[in-house]
């Protein structure tokens, strides 16, 4: 799989697999394209080349199906000022169509005290807390984390670390961008710094290669 | 999914509702605009009552006008937008919902206010019906295509003014339909005709805003 941004490649010839209850963290330095990579697997962003499998069904078959199957946590924590906690819980999990949020979302990020205090008067520490409590409130068996730990305090990122290990005893499947913070047990990584492409090999590129990427 | 449809449309109905004064912004804005037409003109009754469908309905455009560049930016911000493309609906369906919301928010309260101004303005009684009717008409057909504006500027810095190139020119037939019928029910010359071609308008922006609107907002998320 390949990806270019604004006509500048970012990365090509990246490959993976992953089994049930795997998990894959991505590093490099900035740049590299960890965030695109996520986007692309969240289908928020297309490929320049390469495909993307679940089962072995391509997803561009059905992307509906691809999205209720994922969760994505991004930069952004998609939390609205003027909606409580809670209120910004269900409404997240409604949207996903689940009947509500299922319990313990937020007692997972130990936020349960917060649950009426409106978005505005959160930290951006428990702004991120919420944005992750989503995870758990509805269910889904690929999570696409960025950076999740960022301005986490260690306590939380360790409840987060839980949280993914959970997540995969229960058959899930995690990829999580990071900078090291976050040690996934048995996780395999991919440094997207190794898949960079220098920008004088885009004048004659345009085949980003055959491979296949598939979980 | 419709269940998750009307959960997003209250969503919205919510945050609007929580926004304070600024939801109310457009209604405000319509009943200043008009109130400064006989306050410029004079109280020339034979006047005043000869331009009040095209007042109304011009400073009902603008008012519309008003409160679009919020409509997605916030979502885009604040990183919504991209959760509300992942979620249970489809992208057509995210811009109907909050579509309808905007409507509900902007249109219908704008259709309400209009008879009281009207009748500052001197309208006739069998004019305001039709005002009425011409603007639940064509009201939606305002939000619409102006979901379609907003959704191509979300991303740029100053979308607001870029927003008003774009979608006044195509707010044209909506006027001219809008004040056509008004005037007919006022000289008694006969609204059905104008009355159809906005429903038949408000028919063709149901079926092709939203399409259009999710194309651009699936770019902007890239």
């Amino acid at each position: 799989m390949a990806c270019i941004r604004g006509e500048r490649p970012v990365f090509s010839r990246v490959s993976f697999r992953l089994a049930p209850g795997g998990a894959l963290t991505l590093t490099g330095p900035n740049g590299s394209g960890k965030s695109s990579l996520l986007r692309i697997l969240a289908g928020l962003l297309r490929p320049a080349g390469g495909t993307l499998a679940w089962d072995g069904e391509p997803l561009e078959d059905d992307w509906a199906a691809h999205r209720r199957r994922l969760h994505y946590v991004g930069h952004l924590d998609a939390v609205k000022p003027t909606l409580t906690v809670a209120e910004n819980l269900e409404d997240w999990a409604r949207l996903r169509g689940a009947a509500g949020p299922e319990p313990g979302a937020l007692e997972a990020l130990g936020i349960e005290a917060l649950g009426d205090v409106p978005g505005r008067y959160l930290s951006a520490g428990q702004r991120r807390r919420l944005a992750l409590a989503r995870l758990v409130a509805a269910p889904a068996p690929l999570w696409l984390l960025d950076e999740p730990t960022v301005t986490l305090d260690a306590e939380a990122a360790a409840r987060v670390a839980a949280m993914i290990a959970r997540h995969r005893a229960g058959g899930g499947v995690a990829v999580v961008a990071t900078h090291g913070e976050i040690a996934l047990d048995g996780a395999q990584r991919l440094d997207l710094g190794d898949h960079a492409i220098p920008a004088e090999a885009l004048l004659d590129a345009g085949d980003p290669g055959p491979e296949e990427e598939s979980w | 999914m419709v269940g998750v449809f009307f959960r997003l449309v209250r969503r919205e109905l919510v945050l609007a509702l929580r926004g304070g004064i600024g939801s109310l912004m457009a209604v405000v804005f319509f009943v200043i605009a008009v109130t400064l037409f006989p306050l410029g003109i004079g109280p020339e009754l034979a006047l005043l009552s000869r331009i009040a469908p095209g007042a109304v309905w011009v400073a009902a455009l603008l008012a519309a006008l008003l409160s679009l560049d919020r409509l997605f930016v916030a979502d885009h911000e604040d990183g919504s937008l991209e959760q509300l493309m992942l979620g249970a609906l489809p992208p057509e369906l995210v811009v109907l919902a909050k579509t309808l919301a905007h409507w509900l928010t902007t249109g219908l309260p704008l259709a309400a206010a209009a008879p009281v101004l009207a009748i500052l303005l001197n309208m006739s009684a069998d004019g305001l019906v039709i005002l009425i009717v011409s603007l639940l008409l064509g009201t939606p057909i305002l939000s619409l295509i102006g979901a379609v504006g907003a959704a191509l500027t979300v991303g740029l810095r100053r979308g607001g003014a870029l927003i008003a190139l774009l979608v006044l020119p195509l707010y044209v037939p909506v006027l001219i339909f809008g004040v056509g019928a008004v005037e007919g029910a006022v000289l008694d010359t006969g609204v059905r005709t104008n009355l159809t071609i906005l429903a038949g308008g408000l028919v063709a922006a149901l079926a092709l805003g939203p399409l259009a609107a999710a194309a651009a907002l699936r770019m902007t998320t890239e």
